[in-house]
């Protein structure tokens, strides 16, 4: 597999190398040319200099002189030859002595410039007048400059009569210097060139490499691994905090992305129990059914035939009584499967505490268990399933019986009358956004209970928050990441209308509010803010405190672990191991919820555990 | 009535049971033929007639609901109760859809059985009558006809949604005829909940039976109509009427109005 890192790298190191090439090549184009303008100009200034310092010379015709001349200027340094050649191109003075008389051939480097096309140039600007070449190839550079020497009226009217009048050039100078120290100062230029553009790309690939590695490889590194981690199944993996660039949010989001994808699947696990508890339901309610019609038909004939004989006719509505209880049971397993709601009438609670005792009375004596009944001789009546909340004070009874185990112990039923606000008890079961979609999520359980899910933005994010939906608990659960904005804004998870109240605003924080309608009974409102839980529902509120029914089952047995209380009405939770089924307490919660009450439970281990159910006097 | 009439027909995979209806029955002086199977029950539905089928719903091969088609598409007038142990809404509904006359789920006491029978029994009568009153004398029927705008659970009970998403609910005038005279309505309260399928009213007769009507649609109680509730008889006089039973908010009323009977013809 290429790496990004590397790659990066290689692309920046290639366009650097690139550019300063590119700014290498012209520099020391540059550098070269002004050098060879600077040596041109110095080497046009010499000849002029030898050509002023021979002319009076030449003019008296002091040949010694002037050869005497020549010999001096050409010695110095940096000067190859200093040379004065004739129209006929014969060597009349020249610094290196040996060459004096000989003719130099037109076509040479020297001649060529002006002899080339046919008759002779006779002016040339300094540019042309100047050559660049190496005698032989191995020799330094030279810069050689001709000066033509032209015919002047002394010239001509001398009494020597040494040239002609028509004549127009009479000979040439020419002056050769040696480029050997401006070709060294190029050289030199050049290599520090190179060495900074090598060094400068170098750095370069280094620094780029740690912030590609830093900022980049590393990140997606991680993620990669975070990747392989949850592609293999392990979903409960999360990045580390990686900054606030796109690959921190990338990081970011992908956690709640897992994080979500194990909130579904632990749903999915959920639903999939309560779906298999309903195919047992049914399947158990479908066999036991007929049977059990067998016994009722045939209990209750024989009850009607028996209207002579009193004693037999009580045992057999004994009989009759009881297999309509556990068609009741059956019943509400297959309404706790479907979540159907009870057949409620005006019943008095302490008769059915009664009831139900006496149906496990015999059991407790033989557990050496001692049940005491406190009830409230002016408990108000409700409207209650009697046959529901008998079964949950027997199961409630029977738990409390398996609590206190075999050295024996007590339990109480207390009845009594409790006037509570609505806050903290009244569930919202139905709730719908401005277009009706339904709010209730039946798939996510808080306490038990459906859970209410908005769609939740917070700068730029999205998620979905899960409110606990009994009124006036500050209980919500995020799937935003805890970085994000405490102020969030709420809209439907279906059609993503907003739920943001206009003009409303929270009375403890100031946040903007959202609101939701409950079907029949008005709006609810609350808190945008993460951390504040307020809410106001002004016709639950308005209707003031309720009147409920409390009934109290406690027991002095082993009590439950704090770390079970939270799964306690879950189906299938059992502590029992073999002796239960783990419905119990699934079912009795079910019941309750359906007469809109609340249980709840306190517990000490080894102290005993204390159920409290509270039902509403009416509904 | 003829004696072919007083001849009930029980159709269920349970020995256990069709004996027992068969003694509750024997009891009440009616004959009962027992079929283990659909298939049995139709060999004996091709020998003579009957006043009454109780069948089971689930039963292996052809199940209850295929008989009450096959009833239904035989041009047979006899009423059919449903049966099962598996007593759920959506049985509850397809059977009463389906042209059941009322669906009793197992266990069932003896009063409930007779109830029932008795009432399964009257139906037939009545519905014979009518017909017969229909060639004679089409301007009086026996029935009060369900009004337009109503929708029917099978012949027990009707809802007539209004504008404001309420409903009006109420038992069907066979129901009530079926019924050997009201003597005392027992309702849910004002402020419950009622599941379509599921009870709706208790209809105690003259003669103490207590009968069951089953919920045309699920919603809260609104309201309870509580002239109905004190004069009973308001809700034969004029079923569809003054006597009403309930003002309810319909829970889901797109889907459930669905399953019901449109009351634009008959009964």
């Amino acid at each position: 597999m290429q790496k990004i890192g590397p790659r990066l790298t290689a692309a920046v190191a290639a366009k650097a190398l690139l550019t300063i090439s590119v700014f290498a090549y012209f520099n020391i184009r540059g550098e070269r040319e002004s050098l060879l303008a600077e040596a041109e100009r110095h080497a046009n200034q010499l000849s002029e200099v030898v050509k002023a310092d021979t002319e009076y010379d030449m003019m008296l015709n002091h040949r010694d002189r002037i050869r005497e001349s020549i010999r001096r200027v050409g010695s110095q340094q940096g000067i190859q030859r200093i040379r004065v050649m004739n129209k006929a191109g014969a060597v009349i003075y020249s610094s290196d002595p040996a060459e004096v008389g000989t003719t130099i051939d037109k076509n040479a480097e020297s001649c060529y410039r002006c002899h080339s096309a046919g008759s002779p140039i006779e002016r040339l600007d300094r540019k042309d007048r100047t050559r660049v070449f190496r005698p032989q190839p191995a020799s330094p550079r030279l810069l050689g400059i001709i000066n033509p020497i032209y015919n002047a009226p002394p010239c001509w009217s001398a009494a020597c009569h040494a040239h002609p009048k028509k004549q127009v050039v009479l000979g040439v100078l020419d002056v050769s210097l040696s480029l050997a120290d401006i070709d060294r100062n190029i050289r030199k230029g050049e290599a520090a060139i190179i060495v900074f553009a090598v060094t400068a790309i170098l750095a370069l690939s280094v620094v780029i490499g740690f912030f590609v590695r830093r900022w980049v490889s590393r990140p997606v590194r991680e993620l990669l691994k975070a990747t392989r981690e949850v592609a293999g199944g392990n979903l409960g993996y999360t990045i580390q905090e990686q900054g606030d660039d796109e690959l921190g949010a990338l990081a970011l989001s992908f956690n709640a992305m897992t994080q979500k994808l194990a909130e579904a699947r632990l749903q999915l696990f959920q639903s999939d129990k309560l779906a298999s508890l309903g195919r047992l339901a049914a399947g158990v309610a479908h066999e036991i059914n007929n049977p059990l019609t067998a016994v009722l038909t045939y209990s209750s004939f024989l009850s009607k035939r028996s209207q002579d004989q009193p004693r037999m006719q009580e045992d057999l509505k004994v009989i009759v009584r009881e297999t309509i209880r556990c068609r009741d049971i059956v019943k509400s397993l297959l309404d706790f499967a479907r979540q159907s709601v009870p057949r409620k009438g005006e019943a008095d609670l302490n008769e059915v505490v009664r009831r139900a005792a006496s149906v496990i009375e015999n059991q407790l004596s033989l557990g050496h268990v001692k049940l005491a009944l406190e009830l409230d001789p002016d408990l108000p009546k409700a409207t209650v399933d009697a046959n529901q909340l008998q079964q949950v004070f027997v199961n409630l009874m029977v738990n409390a019986a398996d609590a206190i185990g075999p050295a024996g112990g007590g339990i109480t039923v207390t009845t009594s009358a409790a006037s509570l606000p609505p806050a903290g008890i009244t569930q919202i079961k139905k709730a719908v956004c401005p277009k009706r979609h339904s709010l209730i999520d039946d798939k996510v359980r808080i306490d038990g209970k459906s859970a209410l899910r908005l769609k939740a933005r917070s700068s730029g994010q999205e998620s979905f928050v899960f409110l606990n939906p009994t009124y006036g608990v500050r209980d919500r659960r995020h799937g935003l990441p805890e970085a994000a904005d405490g102020r969030l804004q709420y809209a439907c998870p279906e059609c993503s209308t907003s739920l943001t109240a206009a003009g409303a605003a929270c009375p403890e924080c100031g946040s903007a509010a959202y609101e939701f309608e409950v079907p029949g009974k008005g709006l609810v409102e609350g808190c945008g803010r993460r951390d504040c839980g307020w809410q106001r529902w002004p016709e639950v509120d308005g209707s003031g405190r309720r009147q409920y029914v409390e009934v109290k089952v406690r027991d002095t047995g082993c009590g439950i672990p704090k770390e079970l209380l939270p799964k306690l009405f879950e189906p299938f939770s059992s502590t029992k191991g073999q002796k239960g089924t783990g419905l119990g307490l699934a079912v009795t919660w079910g019941i309750i919820d359906n007469h809109e009450g609340t249980i709840a439970v306190e517990s000490e281990v080894g102290a005993g555990t204390t159920f409290v159910v509270r039902i509403p006097v009416r509904i | 009535m003829t004696k072919t009439e007083r001849r009930i027909l029980v159709v269920d995979d349970e020995p256990v049971i069709t004996l027992a209806v068969q003694r509750v029955c024997a009891e009440e002086g009616l004959r009962v033929d027992t079929a283990g199977s659909a298939a049995e029950g139709f060999a004996l539905l091709e020998k003579r007639a009957y006043g009454l089928i109780i069948s089971d719903i689930m039963m292996a091969g052809v199940d209850g609901f295929d008989l009450l088609l096959r009833v239904a598409s035989q041009g047979i007038a006899t009423p059919v109760v449903m049966v099962t142990g598996f007593s759920t809404v959506e049985n509850a509904v397809r059977s009463m859809a389906s042209g059941a006359v009322d669906f009793i789920p197992k266990p069932f006491t003896v009063e409930e059985l007779i109830a029932v029978v008795r009432r399964g029994l009257r139906h037939g009568e009545l519905m014979a009558k009518a017909r017969a009153a229909e060639r004679s004398h089409p301007a009086r029927p026996v029935f009060t006809p369900c009004p337009r705008g109503c929708r029917r659970l099978g012949t027990m009970s009707w809802v007539r949604p209004d504008a404001e998403g309420t409903a009006l609910a109420g038992l069907c005038d066979p129901f009530c005829k079926t019924v050997a005279g009201l003597r005392r309505l027992e309702l849910a309260p004002a402020g419950g909940e009622v599941v379509q399928g599921g009870r709706f009213a208790t209809v105690v007769a003259v003669d103490s039976l207590a009968h069951g009507a089953m919920a045309p649609v699920s919603g809260r109680i609104l309201e309870v109509n509580a002239r109905a509730e004190a004069r009973p008889a308001l809700v034969e006089e004029d079923p569809y009427g003054q006597g009403w039973l309930y003002r309810v908010l319909p829970s889901e009323p797109g889907r459930e109005l669905e399953r019901l009977i449109s009351c634009s013809s008959g009964l």
